[in-house]
């Protein structure tokens, strides 16, 4: 049980830090493409890595109930499909539009 | 043939829908076993194409692969994730985009989706746009390096062509 407890935070740790990396990039990052670098990547994992979580701690604490991982562990797989899918589609949206990308050495917006 | 193609695709869309139903329902009672099988069975006769499209033929071994694939694919997340938290925590965020071009042999939607979701999770690039016809993407990089590894030894634009079979 104690395993089970310290790879579950492991998990959560690990997962709260990407998201909140992905919340430092999209605040530090100069513009519009590089900043969905930072929330198009690290939300996935993030995001992936604390149901992930989740699904181990309710597998071990509740074994009578196995619909709720499997239920969870479908989240994970359409976070994972969804999450590049909407990235893209923004990315196209903007450079449609034609918003211009940073390149280095220019003033960040 | 044509009909055995027809009739192994709605055997595919029933059998996931089935299995998705039951898991998603949770209840075993025969009511709800039975509208939920009644209501498979007429999408998947319905709509069977939008999910199971074109040739059957190796489709097992195609989704082999994929099962291969998705390993690589998943520990690929995890070093660009790594890769964006180096960049966003760096004091001086090394960072230097650039749009680059390139052409694949792709042309399936299916695998043509799945390089763009590829590249959109490796670290460094983002898919922008896909031109299907030539199979030519354009990829937001968010600095040299990443740019030059999707370029110059193309690991994954063969590992996708492997996977779909379409070299």
């Amino acid at each position: 049980m104690v395993l089970v407890h310290v790879v579950v935070t492991v998990l959560l740790g690990a997962g709260v830090f990407f998201i909140l990396v992905g919340s430092i990039g999209l605040l530090r990052l100069p513009d519009f493409y590089t900043r969905l670098h930072a929330t198009g990547k690290c939300d996935t994992l993030g995001g992936g890595l604390v149901i992930l979580g989740a699904a181990i701690y309710h597998l071990f604490q509740y074994p009578e109930t196995l619909l709720v991982p499997a239920k969870l562990a479908f989240l994970i797989f359409f976070i994972f499909i969804a999450n590049p899918t909407a990235t893209h589609a923004i990315m196209k949206a903007a450079f449609k539009t034609g918003v211009e990308p940073w390149r280095l050495g220019e003033e960040r917006r | 043939m044509r009909l055995g193609e027809r009739a192994f695709g709605i055997l595919l869309t029933f059998g996931i829908m089935g299995v998705f139903w039951i898991l998603l329902s949770g209840i075993f009672d025969t009511f709800h076993l039975i509208s939920g099988l009644v209501c498979c069975a007429i999408v998947s006769i319905i709509s069977h194409d939008l999910l199971v499209k074109g040739k059957s033929e190796k489709k097992l071994q195609k989704s082999l692969r994929l099962l291969i694939y998705i390993p690589w694919e998943l520990w690929q997340i995890v070093l660009a994730n790594i890769d964006v938290a180096y960049r966003v925590l760096h004091p001086k965020m090394p960072i230097d985009p650039l749009i680059i071009e390139f052409e694949t042999t792709l042309r399936g939607d299916f695998s043509l989706a799945t390089l763009a979701n590829s590249i959109t999770l490796t670290p460094g690039t983002i898919t922008i746009l896909v031109e299907p016809e030539r199979g030519k993407f354009w990829v937001h990089a968010i600095a040299k390096e990443p740019a030059e590894a999707l370029l110059a030894d193309q690991t994954m634009q063969k590992k996708v062509a492997h996977v779909f079979m379409e070299t």
